[in-house]
Parts: structure tokens; sequence; C-alpha cells
């Protein structure tokens, strides 16, 4: 094999971890409540836009903190005031509700910040490449994955080993056992929708450095991320964590080998084929509520 | 949160296709009254999508116009009504130019970026014998092959710009004997734009060392940056369009890439996104900011004064075209398509705020008119986050026939469908 399509495939691995951010919240949001988040792409944006906002008073730092927890906030205003109203509605109505929503948020941006791009660049401290024998990453990308990894591992904690992530868990499996038991979900609900796009902001903030702060940003991260809960199964935290990465390589790799034209088509034709032979995704559990 | 027994995969998959459809049918218009004190201009270019940036500035450009030619009293004595319409893509700019035209029987229509829309809306415009100022879309093909006697281009087509920057990388000696590597945008701008390049470097013995084609929605580039590293090329010649231009020149510089950049096809917006630090190489636009001449310091403060930047090139484009038909309509005291092509293919002279008149080319409606290109200025050399470039001297020269950086009839002939 040769070193660049190592490398490729090295960089497309890593290039996967940015759709995890996304993917996980989407995931989330769609296990426990049933809504398609279109407007996930959105929260991104806001992320991004917010950075600019806040960098220049409290910092690439602060607004790494800052920023997120705000989209968070947003987050909980949505889920309280429109989400909720569509747990037990058909999905179309929430697919209209969060298409809505999403081109709301883009034009809001649209007419507070000007369509064109803002510049934003890559803190001074984390400029600079890190070069392992010939493979050479920016060290920028090395902070962003230490971070989205450390997030993916907390959530998972979260999930996996919490009293909150317990009940979390049983909401997605069967929501009326949870209910008969005498917990009371709302709040979960508000919690997860809170987490979900929190992270789409935190990835916001993370990406402003490096692509192009624009109100229609949102739409070239969500699309990719869609497919990765897809590929990935629904409901299932592994499952997105291995479709990201397996997205990212499958885009490094296509064009390491000359094919870049089909890079963005070849997602779709795996999408397509798990949709094929594994209709629930690759890990995706049996949820008696999604299949017939 | 009960079980619902409709939430199947297949219904959820049903609907998001149902949406995607609705989305692209989906197109907001008002009904106006037809008024006989009023002349209409039709604007279409993209709001949205990946070119939707330069839109803007399109739009707050031809708006900037149309209120200075009301203010001096409109055309023929009436105002001018700019009806205008983010065109979306091709087949809904052409739905878009046919309302326009039949039922809103606008006197011509200006704008638009994407070369693909263009043609789109030339098509509608021959076949209503209405006049298309195109204003942004680049490619030769709609010169040449595709050329339409109802359609005149104020935007340069790809040849002149390849020209103008091959000669500042001729200069810099980044041509002969050098190994060029280019990324070009996966439509059909981006194809024109490379067939040209190759032309142009392979006639002035640059060795092409590769290509890759982007895909539009790509906004990751570090797959393409390790091929480059891995090439060693003399010169990366970037083909891409729109914000692909940002997102290449930030993640260029975050992986401390230090080959020449250049590009073949340009917007200032984008250097101005990619911002100080960012934003190298050399490149080529119709029109800057900071061209030394009277009428773009008039237009750039009356710009400048209105949204509080400075307009981009894109802008040039919309109001030059816009004041191009007013004085037209004023001076020929006719309103018809007809006669202002004839006027326009008589070599009637426009100023440009340039340093040079320019004329619309009767062989296939190309304007003639002076390009430039401009260099990324050093950080410490930066006072400000517009002032980011230095400027070349207008290309072709003062004492060379505008025409010399135009496809000769050889590399991209017209002939006028009847």
């Amino acid at each position: 094999m040769s070193m660049l399509l190592m490398q490729q495939i090295l960089n497309g691995l890593l290039d996967g971890v940015y759709y995890l951010l996304i993917a996980l919240g989407l995931s989330l949001i769609f296990s426990l409540g049933g809504i398609v988040n279109l407007a996930h792409g959105a929260f991104f944006a806001i992320g991004a836009y917010l950075t600019l906002v806040i960098s220049p008073y409290l910092g690439f730092g602060g607004a790494l903190v800052l920023s997120p927890v705000l989209v968070a906030l947003l987050g909980i205003v949505i889920e309280r005031t429109l989400f909720r109203r569509f747990y037990r509605s058909d999905p179309i109505l929430s697919l209209l509700l969060t298409f809505g929503l999403a081109m709301v948020a883009e034009q809001a941006l649209r007419m507070i910040f000007g369509a064109p791009p803002l510049s934003y660049s890559i803190p001074p401290a984390l400029r600079g490449q890190v070069i392992v024998g010939s493979f050479i990453y920016s060290f920028y990308r090395v902070v962003l994955i230490g971070i989205a990894v450390a997030c993916v591992a907390g959530l998972w904690f979260l999930l996996q080993k919490t009293p909150f992530g317990r009940v979390v868990r049983a909401g997605v499996q069967n929501p009326d056992m949870v209910g008969a038991l005498g917990i009371s979900l709302q709040p979960y609900m508000a919690a997860v929708a809170a987490l979900g796009i929190g992270l789409a902001g935190l990835a916001g903030v993370l990406l402003a450095p490096i692509y192009a702060v624009h109100p229609a940003m949102g739409n070239e991260i969500i699309t990719p991320a869609f497919v990765v809960v897809v590929i990935g199964g629904l409901g299932s935290f592994w499952g997105v964590v291995v479709a990201a990465l397996l997205v990212g390589l499958v885009k490094g790799v296509m064009v390491g080998i000359g094919y870049s034209a089909a890079s963005t088509a070849a997602i779709y034709l795996l999408m397509l084929l798990v949709l094929l032979f594994r209709p629930r995704g690759l890990f995706g559990e049996r949820m008696t509520r999604l299949e017939q | 949160m009960a079980d619902n027994p409709q939430f199947t995969r297949r219904r959820l998959l049903q609907s998001a296709g149902g949406l995607a459809l609705a989305s692209t049918v989906a197109a907001p218009s008002v009904l106006l009254a037809q008024s006989s004190d009023v002349i209409r201009v039709g604007h279409l270019t993209p709001r949205t999508g990946f070119l939707g940036p330069l839109g803007e500035y399109a739009v707050m450009a031809i708006d900037l116009a149309v209120e200075e030619i009301n203010a001096k009293g409109g055309v023929m004595g009436r105002k001018v009504e700019l009806l205008k319409e983010d065109s979306v893509n091709p087949q809904t700019a052409s739905t878009k130019a046919e309302r326009m035209i039949e039922r809103d029987k606008v006197a011509c229509i200006i704008g638009e970026i994407s070369s693909a829309s263009c043609l789109t809306i030339a098509q509608v415009a021959q076949r209503n014998k209405t006049l298309f100022i195109n204003t942004g879309g680049n490619s030769d093909a709609l010169r040449g092959s595709d050329c339409k006697r109802y359609m005149f281009h104020v935007e340069s087509q790809n040849s002149m710009y390849v020209k103008t920057a091959g000669r500042a990388f001729l200069r810099d000696g980044l041509v002969k004997g050098k190994k060029w590597y280019s990324l070009t945008a996966d439509y059909a701008f981006g194809h024109d734009l490379l067939k040209v390049s190759k032309r142009f470097m392979q006639a002035n013995g640059g060795d092409f060392a590769g290509d890759d084609l982007v895909p539009t929605d790509a906004a990751d580039f570090s797959s393409y940056l390790l091929k480059i590293r891995d090439a060693k090329p003399d010169l990366v010649v970037i083909n891409l369009a729109g914000n692909q231009i940002t997102n290449f020149l930030k993640q260029y510089a975050e992986f401390g890439l230090k080959f020449p950049v250049g590009g073949f096809g340009f917007d200032t917006a984008l250097a101005w996104a990619a911002g100080k630090g960012n934003f190298v190489g050399t490149w080529p636009v119709v029109w800057h900011h900071l061209i030394d001449t009277a009428g773009t310091k008039a237009f750039v403060g009356a710009f400048t004064k209105k949204y509080n930047k400075p307009p981009e090139n894109q802008a040039w484009g919309d109001y030059i075209a816009m004041k191009i038909v007013a004085q037209t309509i004023n001076d020929l005291k006719s309103l018809e398509s007809p006669k202002i092509i004839e006027h326009f293919e008589k070599g009637a002279k426009f100023d440009l705020l340039k340093t040079r008149e320019g004329y619309f080319r009767a062989s296939d409606h190309q304007l003639m008119h002076e390009m430039y290109t401009v260099t990324a200025l050093p950080a410490d050399k930066i006072k400000n986050q517009w002032d980011i470039f230095s400027s070349g001297a207008p290309v072709p020269g003062p004492d060379e026939s505008l025409e010399v950086i135009a496809a000769t009839k050889e590399e991209n002939s017209c002939t006028f469908p009847t």
C-alpha cells in the first residue's frame, strides 16, 4: 500500500470525527423523541457565528465554552416550545417543523450577519503542523479531535454509566414503560435536546476557524451527518461512531485514489447498500416502534 | 411519545423525499399589477446556495444603481422598478425568467452567476426576444457553442481570466517547464475553466501534474492537501468556486503548505472571508475596490456609505450592467431589445469605472474591458480587513487592444442561432 493511500486512510478516519459530533446529537434527539431534526445544521452554524461574536471579548477559549452553552440553551427553548408538541404526531409534521426552522435560522443569520462569508482564523497558539514520518497534520485538528473524542467518551459515560443515561436508554426502548414506572421523561427530553444541540454548537465553534463561516454552512455538514446516522443505525451509539469513521474513510480514500468527483456520491452509495442489505443500519437495534 | 404505528423508516424516507421536492418547487412571488409609469427590469441571481454570498453583493449593487438612476430622473422619464428573485438553480431560473418576461413584461433581465442558469435564462430570453445581460457566468461555452443573440456578457469569460492571471504567472516564472497541479470545481464552470487553463499552460510550456475534481458541497480539503503535498508542484492552480475557495485558503494555511498558489477564477469576497494570513497568491478579477479611477472611487464611496462595507467584484458587474442598460435606453429612447442589441453590436462605448471605456464585441457579445490581478499582501502590510491585496496593472496594457485576452475565434467560436 502506498504511503499516500495510508495517509488518506488515516486522514479520512480523522475527518469522520467531525461528522460524529453532529451525527451523535441527531441520533440522540431522534431516538428519544422521534424528531428528525433537519435544523441541526442551523445550530451548527449558530455555534460558528457565536464564536465570531464572543471571541473578540473572551477569546477562542471563551467561545469554546460559552457558545455551545448558549446553543444548548436555545435548544432547550426550542424543545420546550416546539419539539414537545410533535413527539406524538405524524413524523411528517416534525420534519416540516424542523425544515422550516432551518430556513428561518439560515435567513436570520443572513439578515444579522450578511450573506457573504465572514473571516475567522485559527487562534495563533493553536497554529502549526504535526509531522509524523511523512504524514502531516494540522496541530489545530489534533486539538479538535482531542476535544471531540473527549465529548464522545463523556457522552458514552453519561448514557451508559449514570442513572440519567439509564432513564434515557429506557425511554428510547419503551417510553410507556418508563411512564408506568412513575418517571416523567419530560426533563430528560429537554436535557437530551440540550445535549444534542449543544454538541452541534460545539462542532460549529471547532470548525469555524477552518471552514468558511456563512449562513448556509449547516447544509454542508447536515447531509453527511444524516448519512452517518442512517448507516450507523438509529439509536445505536457505536453504530454512529463506526459509521462516521466509515464515511470519512470512504470520502478520503475516494479522493486519494483519484475519484474525488465521486467522493460525495460514494457515501450515498454506501448508505444505499446499507439500506438494501441491512435496513436498520450497521448496529441498529430492532425498535418495535420503528418497524411494522 | 407512545408507540406510533405510523412511524416507520419507510414513512420517514418518503417524507424526507417529499420535503426535498417541495422545497425546490416552493418559490414565493408577488403578483404585480401592470402599470405604464415604470420601466421594469428583472434581476435574477442565486441568493442561496454556495453562490448566494456573491448574489447578495449583486443585489446590493443593482439596488444602488437603480436608486442612482431614479434619483437622476429614471429612464425615458420613467422610474426603474426592479423585480428581484433568487434564481436557485437552472430549472427555477428558467421558470422565473419566463414569468418575468411574459407576466411582468420586463424590459430586460440582468444578473446570474451560475453559468448553467445563464444558459437556461438565455434560452428563455432568446425565445421571447428579450435582452439578457449576464453579470456573473464565466463559462466560455456560453459565448461559444451556447451563444445567443439576446445574451450579452458583462462578466468576463474564463479565457480572459486565464490569460490575465496567466500573464502574472508567466512574469513570475511559474509556467515554463514548471509543474502545476489544479483543483477544479466539479460543475460546468469548473470544467470549462480547467479546459481553458490547460490550453493556456500547455501553450506556454507548463507541465501538468494532475487535477482533482472537487464536489461543490465539499468543505474539507485535507485529503486534497495531502495529495498536493505529495505531488510537490511548482504552482497550485485553484479553479474552484464560491466558498470552496475560502475553505481551501483557510485549510492551505492550516496545513502550512508553501507552494505558490494562484487561481484562474476569483471573487474578492472570498479573499475577505479567508482573511489576513490565510489569503495567499495571485488571482484575476474583473474589477476590485482599490482601482484608482474617479468612477471606482465614487461607486465604492456610495456603496460603502449605503452598506457599511466596500463592494466586491460581483457588485461591479450588476451595477455596471444596470447603468449600461439605463444609458442605452435613454440614448435610444427605446425599450425594445432588438434596438438595444443593434446598438451594442455597433460597438457603443461605455464607462466601466476603469481607465478605459469598454464595448461589447459583436462576434460573441462579450464585454471587452480591462481585467486586473490581485496579489495577497504580507500580513504586516495589512491595515484593515478589506485592503488585503495589492493590484496589478490593468490587463491588457494601455497600448494593447482590449481583445488580446479574449478567446479567439479558433479557441471559441460563436454562431448566433437565428
